[in-house]
Parts: C-alpha cells; sequence; structure tokens
C-alpha cells in the first residue's frame, strides 16, 4: 500500500537556558494511506512535538518528513501552508476555533484560503453532518465544548483531506460526549477515506485505530499493529 | 502577592508603565521649561526695558512726586528730549533724541556698541554714543565729535541697540546717548522745553503688580507715571500669555495621551488576569485581598513611573539648554523647582491609579465560578461603583486642568471637550462596525471580508483602538493647529510686503520727489499716508479745557492734552477690525464729519458710536460724530491710527504724508537715507529694522519653542498608539497562527492584518482631524481670539502618516506569526 506519512531518523532538540533538550530521538516509521494511526505515551514523551513536525508545523534538527509525497525540509514555509491547506486537517485538544467568527465561517475557512466558491455551502453540509445544522451563526463561546469540537471536526474535514492530525481530541471533553466526538471522527474518516494520525492518552481509542506507536522519552518504545486493522 | 503577582508579568508592567513615564515626563519637562521659559521671557522683557520698573514724568518732577522717586531708591535715571545736532566735521546736521544718562543703565539687556568698549566707557571718557546708521548717513566715525547744543563731545562709540529704545511711539528721530552731566552746558532744557525723565530701578525682588497698585495712582497725582517690565510685556500683546496658554495645553495633552495607553493597558491586563483572579478568590482570597493585590501593583508601578518619568523630566530639562544652544541666542538659564518634581511623582501615582481603578474594579466583582467557564466574562460589576470611579476621574482631571490652564471655565470646556470627543469616537467606532455588518461585501475576497469581520467580532478591540487612534490624532491635530494659529500670530511678515522704512514728514508738494528717489535707489512705494496733526477742542459737547479742571471726569489726561496724528482712508487695514458701528468710507454731502476711533481712546475719552467730538484742526474747529470703533493690533508693526477720517474732509487741510518702503539691506537703507536727507532736509527717516530685529528675535525664539514642544507631545502619542496597537497583540497572534496551520499563506496573513488596521488607521485619524478642526476652531474663537484658517498638513501628513504608522504597528503584531513555527506559537498561546 502507498505510504501517505514517511518518516525518517527524525530529530527535535528545544534550547533550555544554556542545555539543549532532545525531545525527539531518532524517530523512523511510515503511515499507509487510509490507514489510522495512533500515536501513546506519557505527558512529555514528545507526542505533540512528533505530530508538528509530521504536520509540518515546526521543523526538525535531523532526520527528514515525507507528507503526500513532499519532502517537507525541502518545501519553504508557504509551500508548506499550501500542503496542509490542500491535504491535511486538524484537530486539536482545546479546539482552536477562531474566536471571532462564527461556528460557518470557522468550517470554511480551510476552503476560503483555497479560493473555493462553496466554501459556505460545503461548511454547512458539514456542519448538519456532526449535528450542528441549526448552531451555523453561533460563535464558540456560544457553543459547549462538545459543540465546540464538532465543529473542529467538520473543519478538519472541509478541505477533503487526505490526512488528518488530531491531538488528543477529546482531552477537554467529558467521557461521555468524548465518545460522541470520536465516534463521529471516526465515521467521518471512514466515509471520506481519509488517513488519521491520532495522539491520545487513552488506550482504549488507540485500540479502535489500526496501529499503535508508543513514545517514550522521546523515543520509539513500541511500533504495533492491532486487532483493528 | 502583589509582589509576586508582579513578578511573573514584569514584562507586561513595564511596557504599559512606559507610557506613564513619557506622559510624566513631558509634563515635568514642559512645566519645568513652561517656568524657565516664562522667566526667560520675562527677562527679556526686562531687557526691552533695561530695568524692573520706571518712573517717568514729562515735566521736572514735582516736589512730592520727586520725593516718591527718592524713597525707592533710583539705580539710575535720565532726562531726554529732542534736538538738533551738527557734526563739525561735515556740517551735517539732524534732529535727534538724546538720552542724557546717569548711572550704570542698563540693568538688563545690553547697551551695543561699536567699539563694544564704548558701552562701558562712555560715562567715564565723556564720550557720546551714536545711533550707529546716522553716523553710516553721515559718514561720521567714533573718534570724530557731534555738537549738542552748546557743547561738542567726542563720539565714543555707535549706538547699535539700548534698552527702551521703541522708536516709533515715543520719537521719529534717532539716538544719541550722553552721560547726564553734560545736559545742563548743551542749555538745550529751557523753560518749556519738551523732555521727559526717567528713574530706573533694579529691584528684582519687588511685587510689580502691588507696586502698580500702590504706586500708580499716586504718582498719576502729580503727573508722572510708573512703567513696569510686565506692562512692557503686556503691550507687546498677548502672546507671552498664549504661549504659555499653549504650553499647559501640551502638558495636558501629553497628561491625557499617557492616561489613553494606562486605561488601555491596564483594562487588558486585567482581563487577563481575571482567570488568576478567579483561582485565588475559589481558593479563599478576600474580594478586598484580590482587589488589593493589583491595586498595590498598580499603585507600586505609579510611584515608580512617577520617579523614572521626573527624573527623565528633568534630565530632558538639563538637556535643553545644549540641544537649543543654536535657538536661544538669549542665555537659556535652566533651574530646578521643587513644585513639578513633587507634581510628577504625585502625577505618576495618583493617575495610574485613577486610571486603573475602572479595570480594578472588576477584580472585585470576579466570580470564582469563572474557574470552571472556558471563556466569556460574564461578571456584574456595581453600576454606582463604575460611577464613582468615572466621577472621581473626572474630577481629578479637571482640577489638574484647572490648576494647569488657571481658568475654572476653560479647564471646564476642555474637559467637556475630551469627553464629547471620546464618545463621538466611540459612537463612530460603534456606527461603523454596525455598517460593515450591515453593507457587508459577501462577494469580496476572503482576506478583505476576514479583515472587516474582525472589526466586529465578540470581543473585537475595534471600539478601543479606534478611541485610541481617533484620540491620539485629535490631539496632535489639535495641537497642531492652535500651533499654526500662534505662529501665524507671532509671525511678523518681514517680507518686502511690509515695509521697514518710514518717511515721515513729508511735504505734499514733496511726495512725487521723494517717490522718485526711492525708485532711483531701486525700492517701492508701499504706502503713502497722509497725515493732519489735531487736538480735541470739545467732548460730548464739554470743552477740553473745562475738563482738565474738572477734577471728576473719567476722561483720561493724555486725551486732552494730546495732538492726535490722524489720517483719512476708505478702507480698513489688516490690523483693525470694526468692533461697533460701521465704517463710513467717504463722506456723504450735508452730514456731520463720520470718524472711527479705536477702542483705547474710546474707552480713555469715555465716547461711544454716535458721540460727537469737536476737534481743533491747525485753527479750524471740525464736529465730528463717532460713527464705528475699531479694535486695533497696536502689536502689528505697521502705521495705526487711533482717530481715522474718511475720504472727502480732511484732502485740503495742512498735512505731512508718511511714505513708507522696504529696504532689504542695511546698506539699501543707509543709501536712501542719504539721498532723502541732502534732498529734503525736512524729512526723517524711521529704520524699522532695529524695531524688527529686536521683536522678531524675540518670536523666532518662541515659534521654535512650540515647534518643539509639540513635537515632544507628537512623539508621545505615537508611542502610547504603538501601546494601544500592541495591546491587541496577543489575540491577534492566536489568530493569525490558527490560520496559518490551516493553511494560509503568509501573504494572505499579511493582507487580512493590514486591511484591517488601514481600515482602523484611516477611520481613527479621519475621525479625529475632523474633530480636532471643530475643537480647534472653538479655540481659536474663544481662547486665543483669532481667526482660524486651518492649514492642509494635518490632511495631507497626519492621516496618511498615523494609518501607515498604526499600520506598520499592526504588521509588527504579527512579525513573529510568520517568523516562528506554528507549532511553537500554538503552543505559546495555549
Amino acid at each position: 500500500m502507498a505510504k501517505i506519512l514517511k518518516i525518517n531518523g527524525l530529530e527535535k532538540t528545544y534550547k533550555s537556558g544554556s542545555k539543549q533538550l532532545t525531545v525527539l530521538h531518532d524517530i523512523s516509521f511510515e503511515v499507509e494511506k487510509g490507514q489510522t494511526f495512533s500515536i501513546v505515551g506519557p505527558s512529555g514523551s514528545g507526542k505533540t512535538t512528533l505530530l508538528g513536525l509530521c504536520a509540518g508545523l515546526d521543523e526538525p534538527n535531523a532526520g527528514s518528513v515525507d507528507l503526500c509525497g513532499y519532502t517537507l525540509n525541502t518545501l519553504n514555509e508557504d509551500e508548506r501552508a499550501q500542503l496542509r491547506n490542500q491535504e491535511v486537517g486538524f484537530i486539536f485538544q482545546n479546539f482552536q476555533l477562531l474566536p471571532t467568527l462564527t461556528a460557518l465561517e470557522n468550517v470554511s475557512v480551510p476552503l476560503e484560503l483555497q479560493g473555493a466558491k462553496d466554501a459556505a455551502t460545503r461548511a454547512k453540509e458539514l456542519l448538519e453532518k456532526v449535528g450542528l445544522g441549526d448552531r451555523v451563526q453561533h460563535y464558540p463561546s456560544q457553543l459547549s465544548g462538545g459543540e465546540q469540537q464538532r465543529v473542529a471536526l467538520a473543519r478538519a474535514f472541509s478541505n477533503r483531506p487526505s490526512i488528518l492530525f488530531a491531538d488528543e481530541p477529546t482531552g477537554n471533553l467529558d467521557e461521555e460526549t468524548g465518545e460522541k466526538v470520536i465516534q463521529l471522527l471516526l465515521d467521518l474518516n471512514k466515509d471520506a477515506g481519509t488517513t488519521l494520525v491520532i495522539i491520545t492518552h487513552d488506550l482504549d481509542l488507540a485500540a479502535r485505530t489500526q496501529q499503535i506507536l508508543t513514545l517514550k522519552g522521546g523515543q520509539i518504545l513500541t511500533n504495533e499493529t492491532t486487532a483493528t486493522s | 502577592m502583589a509582589w509576586r503577582d508582579a513578578k511573573a508579568s514584569r514584562v507586561r508592567l513595564l511596557l504599559f508603565m512606559a507610557s506613564i513615564i513619557l506622559g510624566i515626563a513631558a509634563v515635568v519637562s514642559i512645566q519645568l521649561f513652561s517656568e524657565n521659559l516664562t522667566n526667560n521671557i520675562q527677562l527679556q522683557s526686562k531687557s526691552l526695558m533695561g530695568a524692573d520698573f520706571i518712573i517717568k514724568s514729562k515735566q521736572l518732577p514735582s516736589a512730592n512726586a520727586q520725593r516718591l522717586i527718592d524713597s525707592l531708591q533710583p539705580d539710575a535715571s535720565e532726562v531726554r528730549f529732542v534736538s538738533m545736532i551738527a557734526f563739525p566735521k561735515n556740517e551735517g546736521t539732524k534732529l535727534v533724541r538724546v538720552r542724557g544718562l546717569e548711572g550704570d543703565f542698563p540693568f538688563y539687556g545690553d547697551l551695543e556698541t561699536t567699539p563694544t568698549a564704548a558701552a562701558s566707557q562712555y560715562q567715564s571718557s565723556g564720550g557720546a554714543l551714536v545711533d550707529a546708521t546716522l553716523l553710516l548717513q553721515y559718514s561720521i566715525k567714533p573718534g570724530d565729535s557731534i555738537k549738542i547744543g552748546e557743547i561738542t563731545l567726542p563720539i565714543a562709540g555707535a549706538l547699535q541697540a539700548i534698552p527702551g529704545n521703541n522708536a516709533i511711539s515715543s520719537s521719529v528721530a534717532p539716538l544719541v546717548v550722553i552721560p547726564n552731566r553734560f545736559i545742563e552746558a548743551t542749555e538745550l532744557l529751557q523753560f518749556g522745553s519738551r523732555r521727559e525723565y526717567q528713574f530706573f530701578y533694579q529691584q528684582p525682588e519687588v511685587d510689580l503688580e502691588r507696586l502698580e497698585e500702590r504706586l500708580e495712582p499716586r504718582l498719576e497725582l502729580e503727573d508722572a507715571g510708573l512703567d513696569t517690565h510686565i506692562s512692557t510685556s503686556k503691550r507687546l500683546g498677548r502672546r507671552y500669555e498664549n504661549v504659555g496658554s499653549f504650553l499647559n495645553l501640551t502638558a495636558f495633552i501629553a497628561l491625557l495621551l499617557g492616561c489613553v495607553g494606562i486605561a488601555s493597558s491596564v483594562n487588558i491586563y486585567i482581563k487577563e488576569k481575571i482567570k488568576a483572579i478567579a483561582v485565588l478568590k475559589c481558593l479563599g482570597a478576600s474580594r478586598k485581598q484580590s482587589f488589593l493585590i493589583f491595586l498595590i501593583q498598580i499603585a507600586g508601578i505609579g510611584l515608580l513611573g512617577g520617579f523614572i518619568g521626573t527624573a527623565l523630566g528633568i534630565g530632558l530639562q538639563e538637556l535643553f539648554p545644549y540641544l537649543l544652544k543654536e535657538f536661544f541666542p538669549f542665555d537659556l538659564q535652566i533651574s530646578i523647582t521643587a513644585q513639578p518634581i513633587l507634581m510628577g511623582i504625585f502625577l505618576g501615582l495618583v493617575m495610574l491609579v485613577l486610571f486603573a481603578l475602572l479595570p480594578l474594579l472588576r477584580t472585585w466583582y470576579v466570580s470564582p465560578l469563572e474557574v470552571l467557564r472556558f471563556s466569556g466574562t460574564t461578571f456584574t460589576e456595581s453600576k454606582k461603583a463604575r460611577y464613582m470611579a468615572i466621577g472621581i476621574l473626572v474630577l481629578f482631571l479637571y482640577g489638574f486642568s484647572f490648576w494647569l490652564l488657571k481658568d475654572a471655565l476653560f479647564a471646564l470646556a476642555f474637559i467637556l471637550g475630551v469627553l464629547v470627543t471620546f464618545a463621538v469616537l466611540a459612537g463612530i467606532a460603534t456606527l461603523s462596525m454596525k455598517l460593515v455588518k450591515k453593507y457587508f461585501p459577501k462577494g469580496a475576497h476572503f482576506t478583505t471580508r476576514q479583515s472587516l469581520l474582525n472589526l466586529f467580532r465578540p470581543n473585537n478591540q475595534t471600539v478601543v483602538l479606534l478611541v485610541a487612534i481617533g484620540l491620539g490624532t485629535f490631539l496632535i491635530s489639535t495641537l497642531y493647529f492652535t500651533k499654526d494659529i500662534l505662529l501665524d500670530k507671532t509671525e511678523l511678515g518681514q517680507t518686502s510686503q511690509s515695509a521697514n522704512l518710514i518717511t515721515l514728514d513729508v511735504q505734499p508738494d514733496q511726495i512725487g520727489e521723494v517717490a522718485a528717489t526711492f525708485k532711483t535707489n531701486d525700492l517701492p512705494v508701499i504706502d503713502n499716508i497722509p497725515l493732519v496733526t489735531m487736538r480735541m477742542h470739545s467732548i460730548k459737547n464739554e470743552l477740553v479745557n473745562t475738563l482738565r479742571i474738572d477734577s471728576t471726569t473719567q476722561v483720561k489726561e493724555w486725551i486732552l492734552n494730546h495732538e492726535f496724528r490722524t489720517t483719512y482712508r476708505s478702507e480698513l487695514i489688516n490690523s483693525e477690525e470694526i468692533i461697533e458701528g460701521e465704517w463710513v468710507a467717504s463722506q456723504q454731502e450735508g452730514k456731520v464729519v463720520q470718524i472711527s476711533i479705536s477702542d483705547n481712546l474710546a474707552e480713555d475719552a469715555q465716547v461711544g458710536v454716535g458721540d460727537v467730538i469737536v476737534f481743533n484742526v491747525q485753527g479750524v474747529q471740525m464736529e465730528t460724530v463717532v460713527t464705528s470703533i475699531r479694535k486695533v493690533d497696536w502689536a502689528n508693526l505697521q502705521l495705526n491710527f487711533s482717530i481715522v477720517f474718511p475720504k472727502g474732509v480732511l484732502e485740503n487741510a495742512p498735512q505731512f504724508n508718511v511714505l513708507t518702503t522696504y529696504a532689504a539691506t542695511e546698506e539699501k537703507s543707509a543709501g536712501l537715507q542719504r539721498d532723502l536727507v541732502s534732498k529734503f532736509p525736512n524729512v526723517s527717516v524711521i529704520d524699522l529694522r532695529q524695531v524688527y530685529t529686536v521683536v522678531e528675535g524675540i518670536l523666532d525664539k518662541v515659534s521654535w519653542v512650540i515647534n518643539f514642544m509639540a513635537f515632544f507631545s507628537i512623539l508621545t502619542g505615537i508611542i502610547v498608539l504603538i501601546g494601544s496597537v500592541r495591546t491587541s497583540k496577543y489575540q491577534r497572534i492566536k489568530e493569525s497562527v490558527l490560520l496559518r496551520t490551516l493553511g494560509a499563506k503568509n501573504k494572505q496573513i499579511l493582507s487580512i492584518t493590514a486591511l484591517e488596521y488601514i481600515f482602523l488607521g484611516v477611520l481613527g485619524s479621519l475621525v479625529g482631524i475632523i474633530l480636532a478642526l471643530f475643537s480647534s476652531f472653538l479655540l481659536a474663537v474663544f481662547v486665543f481670539e483669532e481667526a482660524f484658517v486651518p492649514s492642509f498638513i494635518p490632511f495631507l501628513v497626519f492621516i496618511p502618516g498615523i494609518s501607515l504608522l498604526v499600520l506598520a504597528i499592526g504588521l509588527s503584531n504579527i512579525r513573529e506569526v510568520l517568523k516562528s513555527s506554528p507549532l511553537e506559537v500554538l503552543r505559546k498561546t495555549n
């Protein structure tokens, strides 16, 4: 099967005062197109940093990231932004909706950035899909946590991404709401045939993906295929 | 706790301390400088007359007057009179003004001579100091001699300048200064000779206003008068007062700009602290405790800011003599007084606490429940507390403006003006947001729509930014417009359009030849003014002779004795305006002669429109009626008249003419004078250049100070503006980085931000300038009492300038987004 994400010898260090802090060390793995993939590990193991590097939100100190056929190291920031806009979707733990935009406008943003004409129609469809058809004109501050994350879900799928990165999408939600959001995420993912890379603490959720990468201290502990695959 | 919390937020706290530091530095240095400038101007006005005060008498002082004069112990004295002199070397003769000086006069200003030593030696060497232009005209040099009456004295030096020499008003003749001990020997002062005695005093500690009150009436009884340097500066016009008001206004504007910066910074600061306050309350902190934590922080910063600002103000003030060396030919003596320093520290503390009070009050009402909320600041404040805080703030502002402007009504007008400006700006901001919402360009490009959407979103900063930009522009433009008004007034217009050579005593049959002499010297005739001398015969049907002996009359004595030089013309000149009645251009047949008089004459002669004055025009009685009263700007150096006749009355009366011209150089002026004196011995020439040099010198300095102060306030405004725009930094960064994560290119992020800030900059500055136009018009009419002709500069410079500035500051806000990786910023904003 074609590889949508290829990570090779990835290394990331941060400066902490005069010290160099190695957050990720020699990380290599691959994600197949259409696969559901989870990254687990304790806090501070480098999960979010790894996700950021995979999505081209940051640059590694060593190693390479191939995303959707592009080697990110060879792209400049604008080219990476364009790649994200065309091929990538995001879901964050704290939703990261633009507080100044309505639900509909938030979902439209990726399409608007592409210059798409039917952004509003598509956004409305997606909001209906996530059950927020009646909340399109609401601002994030007028929505509950679960509703905000559903808007974030709709936004993540609005540009029909090839790959979707989710950073602890249920971290800020109660168990029941979290479950609903996950189910929705998986359903949408299945319908769209998108590759899903998800960071989670929740091992049950991880078990519902096809592959689990476990990080510890910035290094890969295990990279296992699950029964789901 | 206040300290611990402040340590964590030190960068933010220091950032908004910057605006108070600058504000206070501005106020302290302007106050100090204003005090010094007033002192210097006073010193200048002293040097214009050379003494602190002078007692004058047109005749030998009476015994009573002499007792008064002696009791005050004069430091110098003189007698002045007009006489013919002769230069034995070439037999040249000239009518001059002689000043016989005794004592070390002047005490202020300089007696300027060539050679310089002549000024200090003429008294001991027994020589004369002779007007430099006169020497030039007659080709006489120091060392030659001059015959004054019965004595001949060596010429010790050429006289360039001497305090108390305001040639136009007192006499038309050049000046000759001799030691007083030779006066008697000249035998020129005979019975009935016109002369003036002056006694000069150097008593800087004396309260001149009290002295005037106490002495003037007693001296008047003895036909003597008192002249103080304060009255000299008053006579020069209201310019100094205007400059004082302007400087105070500048200080106040600097303060207000600082306040805007503080208010918006603290507002944002407290908003960001709400979560922390809620946490503290959850942990058991009382409302008072949480309020005090931030109050102590703010007060500490205010005090520190007050100290630093005051120190900066003093430092700046100390630098002035070095910075302004080139611009102040006179020695700018800088001294430091306690009042502005104490005021600076007090202002730092009180201003910051008061302006922070409104946002600080929120801490009182923050509910611990906020901890559990994702966002939103839905807590209710007590309206009573809010209104009280606003009331205290307004009262403080009023008190401070009253202290600065020393006028309750102006202070009130100023505060009201500022409050109205706030309200109008906030109103326009709200209205523009509604308009954008209503007429939203749905078909526009995403970046355009996104930038417009940012203007009216929840938690937007449009109103705050528009008010800050608008108010900043408003204050800066008001400053500029009022500066214009003042500079317009202080500009003397020393151009070829205004005369600097005045030829007096030209007989009607000489006009053609004198004009021709002008022409051969390449000089234009600017004015040809006929002069008819006359005295008053009766005022309102009461004979002047009767009024002279009437001790109850309110008519001033000078009116009764004065020989008026009047003119006739059909139009008003630019130094005068009608304040009562109607101007009559030419006499209508069969009617009583209709004249126009100046307001000071109307007051001193106790006459108004419709009153009858009979003049004695060289033996012929002429009945006139006052048809208009003019306000005359006597400070304007041109030929002004108390009494103006219409055309068609005095044309055939015995008269002489005054011809004026403009000579660009001293040589040109001397050349014309030589020609005129040799051809027309009766003609006298006054060179205004000497007068211009003194007055213009002062005005140049004043203009420069005004410009400097305006620049200082403008700079403060810009810094506060930077603070205001930067308060939205964190929100912008978060939004921009999200867009970037979702795939927005740099160009798109830049466009969104740029468009939004251009809109804010253009709208804010435009509204600010329009409001400034209105307020400057009011200031011009009611405070400066001048016509208001707005300059285009603010429109041409301030709108694009401020918009670009706002744009630059706005774009610099998102520089961080463009430079660093999205992940880094996302983590930070989380």
